[in-house]
């Protein structure tokens, strides 16, 4: 294939990282510019993503530079989620970070260069792409962990988070280089092949490893300790892009690893997704009821959540597959909303809050700000009419129609361990008395993004399920 | 003019709703008005609704279909039974608001918004057609109630709010996922079709035990009961009434749509197992009733007792049994809301529930003492009172099944006069112990309206209760014929010739007259 086809088919990536390298230079001369920074690079993820939607119009599925990377329905769905998300990042951090007097004109150009990576992650074809992608999103990550300098917590969540992504990446590396030893190939469909019928211990080595890697960079449990802490540390804007994009960048590396490699040995990995699942949800569920920190308890949430979306990879199925992407979106949106609500909390003498204390009785002091922060919790629990329910549904259809009854109703009776803490934070809100810390918000984006992402998991995003559901089953198809 | 002509279930589920968020941003005394108005609004299309409904038509009327969601329809249509609960709901949603029109004076506008959309909700569950929409209603329920609780309960409302939620949410989340399945396997939603599927036998067992496991603890059913003294007690009086006049009886609604029809085998192997927990519920919730001193603890045991004769009559598989069920729902609803308001009515006056701080009361308050001296003989079943038509044909139906099983139910009748006039000996008889409560004014004209309507209604259901029956008939004879085959075989079957019976015989003309009565029908 020549060159030119292939950057054809990576143009998103090729336009993203044009923009972050000039972004970079721009940054070099005029480090105080961040604003115009973070909207030339929304630009740059405005455009990608009219690529992306252009390839998913067109129904394109063609591999580029010899089968190194991909370009398929799949990896464009999710593509479309991280950009979105990046760009929400990146509109709703300037005020904040100027406020903490950490708003630097490098913050756009890491959120660009994460995208890339996570770009590449979601459409690698091979382990080597992969980790390409896996170690530039990573490596950005963890300098956004502590992107406020002077700020001790932030330089904390940085080094562990560098510390014990290393860690998890050299287990991936590990698994990789057993796989690679084994089936001979680092090319997907390759070990796919090769991964068939009896296998040797070092393969199933090679898959564990490969699993523990990639369930670190999804915070599932046990591999989720470095989670609190880093949403705790990081800035707010800096903890909801992490919550949300590499969630789905990892989520979906995940599913093609697993489905386009490792698919002809379901009895292998499908009893580890199992675990994982379950421990996450429980350990998701029970971690947050003791926290007293918002942060804390959303990264917990994040767990939990993670928990539910791996049920669908359990299944191990087409449909499985659609139901995790369906419920990765409707968790972007929550996810997001939430953090926006969280960065709403100043007191009245310019600082932010972020505990429970703090959101005493804000029904009364700021009514619309609780009812949204009480729309995502109750969507997060997965109460119906919120649109949280429907990513909870169809992730256990899945598993139902895969048959396996047994985890669908321990999953979805742990969920309600998790109602609990969720209804903790309405009830602070809505039953205590006011503490009367938070002051009123005068920041309009955040005001405006949040109630769009509130409006969005309200009922009224049953209206969207048609569309979803066509998108997220053309992408599942994609890997089949 | 015919309702059928308009999509009315809609329009009944979208004008509280509207006014629900209207009052979130309305002023108070603008938010009063605002949900009276809708509420009362829907209650004239509700009547409406019942003028029209011809309960000789299709099974299903009123039926609106739309694919708005992907694979939840907007599929809506009811039948008599869906007609009778959503007739209760839109006649209880006024007298709430009415209830809370003063003794509500901090938050207003929420407090309506949360009422009318428990309205909008509890429409939505009666009407709802396609198994994922009626679970989303039946769980949204939660949200609001759980508000209610919560911001406008008693001193203990916190835990009672989670003790609600949480229990609810675990019975019903299980429910889900047998929901899923019956989805995956009969490939449809619809309600109506599966109504009509057959479940292999050894699924509805699993299937049966997970619904049970939601409508058990709605029902509530002893002893997952625990968490409904609690709500009750904590709750606003309007957040009572609408808890036990409605909220309870989507249990029994659960079994009769969904367990019963869908699940005929295992609701027939099942049998002991509800008639078991049924009989300890009227025994031992009527005795924990007789000892309370907090009224409101007592009438909520007296519910659990009263739904214990509804799971009962339910399970008998036959006609006269179930109609006794949905008539006991139905007075039920009725009365346990009325004694709530006059629990309410009193509780405005002194603000204590404690039985001891009253007494005496038919001498200074000898209007409420009447309408309150009606309400507790309708809940004890007078003869002339909804409780006693519901409760008798009920156990009638159930002395066709299990002789013992009615003997012991009948005994919650004893019972339920026993706590209930001791109630009233202690409240509105005996001497007038306190100066405060001796002091109360007389019911006062928004009060009178509030309770006369219900007064109305019970003596009503008492007195012709065919009113009630007729839209129901052909419906339950529907279900009856569904689940025939696994019918259980009585225990007081006579033997043919027995010299000893013959000549109390009246020649087997019951059943020829139930029969003849269902062809007409």
């Amino acid at each position: 294939m020549d060159l030119n086809a292939s950057l054809f088919l990576v143009r998103p990536e090729v336009i993203l990282s044009f923009s972050a390298l000039v972004l970079l230079l721009l940054s070099a001369w005029r480090s105080e510019a961040g604003r115009l920074a973070s909207i030339l690079a929304v630009a740059a993820l405005v455009g990608a993503g009219a690529y992306v939607v252009q390839f998913m119009a067109s129904g394109t599925d063609a591999l580029a530079f010899d089968g190194l990377i991909g370009n398929d329905a799949f990896g464009n769905f999710a593509k479309i989620l991280i950009y979105f998300a990046a760009a929400i990042s990146l509109m709703i951090a300037p005020r904040f970070l100027e406020k903490m007097g950490a708003m630097r004109a490098e913050y756009p150009v890491l959120i660009l260069l994460a995208a890339i990576g996570m770009g590449i992650m979601v459409s690698a074809t091979d382990l080597v792409t992969l980790y390409i992608g896996l170690e530039l999103n990573s490596l950005a990550a963890y300098v956004l962990a502590s992107f406020a300098r002077y700020d001790g917590r932030s330089a904390e969540a940085g080094l562990k988070y560098f510390v014990l992504g290393a860690l998890a990446s050299g287990i991936l590396l590990f698994g990789m280089s057993l796989l690679y030893g084994f089936a001979g190939s680092t090319d997907f469909s390759a070990i796919g092949s090769a991964l068939n019928g009896d296998i040797s211990l070092g393969m199933i080595f090679g898959i564990v490893f490969v699993l523990s890697g990639l369930a670190f960079k999804i915070s599932a449990a046990p591999f989720h300790m470095w989670t609190p802490d880093v949403y705790e540390g990081a800035p707010t804007p800096v903890t909801a892009f992490f919550a949300s994009a590499p969630k789905v960048a990892a989520s979906a590396l995940l599913i093609r690893v697993v489905i386009e490699a490792f698919g002809n040995e379901t009895m292998v990995w499908q009893q580890i997704v199992i675990v994982v699942a379950l421990i996450s949800i429980i350990i998701g569920a029970v971690g947050a009821i003791g926290q007293q920190n918002l942060k804390r308890l959303l990264a917990y949430s994040s767990i939990n959540n993670i928990g539910f979306i791996l049920i669908g990879l359990a299944a191990g199925t087409e449909q499985g597959v659609a139901g995790m992407l369906v419920y990765l979106a409707i968790y972007v949106a929550m996810t997001l909303g939430s953090f926006i609500v969280l960065m709403q909390l100043k007191a009245h003498d310019g600082s932010y809050r972020e505990t429970f204390g703090d959101i005493a009785g804000l029904s009364k002091t700021r009514p619309a700000l609780a009812a949204v922060f009480a729309i995502f919790m109750f969507s997060l629990a997965g109460i119906p009419p919120l649109f949280g329910f429907w990513g909870k549904l169809v992730v256990f259809q899945a598993a139902v129609a895969a048959n396996l009854l047994p985890l669908a109703v321990i999953g979805i009776a742990a969920s309600v361990i998790g109602a609990f803490y969720y209804l903790k934070v309405v009830k602070v809100m809505y039953f205590d008395e006011p503490a009367d810390v938070i002051a009123p918000s005068d920041d309009a984006v955040l005001s405006w993004t949040g109630g769009i992402m509130a409006a969005a998991v309200s009922p009224l995003g049953y209206l969207a399920i048609p569309v979803l559901a066509a998108l997220s089953a053309q992408a599942a198809r994609a890997l089949f | 003019m015919n309702a059928s002509a308009l999509p009315i279930l809609s329009i009944m589920l979208a004008i509280p709703m509207g006014a629900a968020i209207a009052c979130l941003f309305a002023r108070a005394e603008t938010a009063r008005l605002l949900a009276l108005g809708a509420t009362l609004l829907n209650l004239a299309l509700g009547v409406w609704l019942w003028v029209s409904y011809d309960p000789a038509g299709a099974q299903w009327q009123f039926v609106e279909s739309l694919q708005l969601f992907g694979p939840i329809g907007w599929k809506l249509g009811i039948d008599g039974i869906s007609l009778t609960l959503i007739m209760l709901s839109v006649f209880l949603m006024p007298i709430c608001i009415g209830a809370s029109w003063h003794a509500i004076q901090k938050r207003v506008g929420e407090y309506m918004a949360a009422f009318l959309l428990m309205e909008t909700l509890m429409i939505g569950v009666f009407a709802a057609q396609d198994l994922l929409l009626f679970y989303i209603f039946f769980e949204a329920g939660l949200i609001p109630m759980y508000l209610i609780i919560g911001i406008w309960g008693g001193a203990e409302r916190i835990y009672a709010s989670y003790k609600f939620f949480l229990y609810t949410l675990l019975g019903s989340v299980v429910m889900l996922i047998a929901m899923l399945w019956m989805i995956q396997t009969a490939g449809t939603a619809d309600i109506p079709t599966l109504l009509n599927t057959d479940f292999p036998v050894e699924a509805q067992k699993w299937l049966w035990l997970a619904f049970f496991a939601s409508f058990a603890v709605k029902m509530p059913m002893w002893p997952v009961h625990t968490w409904l003294p609690d709500a009750h007690v904590q709750a606003p009086t309007a957040g009572s009434v609408i808890l036990a006049g409605v909220l309870l009886k989507m249990g029994g609604y659960g079994f009769l749509r969904f367990s019963l029809p869908m699940f005929p085998e295992a609701s027939a192997d099942f049998i002991p197992l509800v008639f078991g927990l049924s009989m300890v519920a009227v025994v031992y919730t009527s005795l924990v009733a007789l000892v309370q001193n907090d009224m409101k603890k007592l009438i909520a045991y007296s519910s659990v007792a009263h739904m214990a004769i509804v799971t009962v009559g339910l399970f008998t598989f036959n006609q006269q049994g179930i109609e006794g069920a949905i008539i006991v729902m139905l007075s039920h609803g009725l009365v346990s809301g009325a004694l709530f308001l006059c629990v309410g009515v009193i509780y405005d006056r002194l603000h204590t529930r404690e039985i001891n701080r009253y007494g005496g009361l038919s001498i200074n308050m000898p209007k409420y003492a009447l309408l309150f001296m009606l309400f507790t003989m309708a809940s004890v079943g007078l003869p002339g009172t909804s409780g006693f038509v519901g409760e008798f044909l009920s156990l009638a139906g159930a002395y066709k099944v299990s002789t013992w099983a009615t003997l012991i139910a009948t005994t919650g009748i004893i019972l339920g006069a026993g706590y209930m006039l001791y109630l009233y000996r202690r409240i509105a008889f005996g001497e007038q112990k306190n100066a405060d409560a001796a002091a109360m004014p007389d019911i006062d004209g928004r009060e009178m309206w509030l309770l006369a309507p219900i007064a109305a209604a019970v003596l009503w259901m008492g007195v012709y209760p065919e009113s009630f029956l007729a839209p129901i008939r052909r419906d339950v004879a529907t279900i009856v014929a569904r689940i025939e085959r696994a019918a259980p075989a009585g225990d007081s079957k006579l033997k043919a010739n027995d010299p000893t019976t013959v000549k109390y015989r009246v020649g087997g003309h019951g059943e020829e007259k139930n029969k003849a009565e269902g062809s007409h029908h």
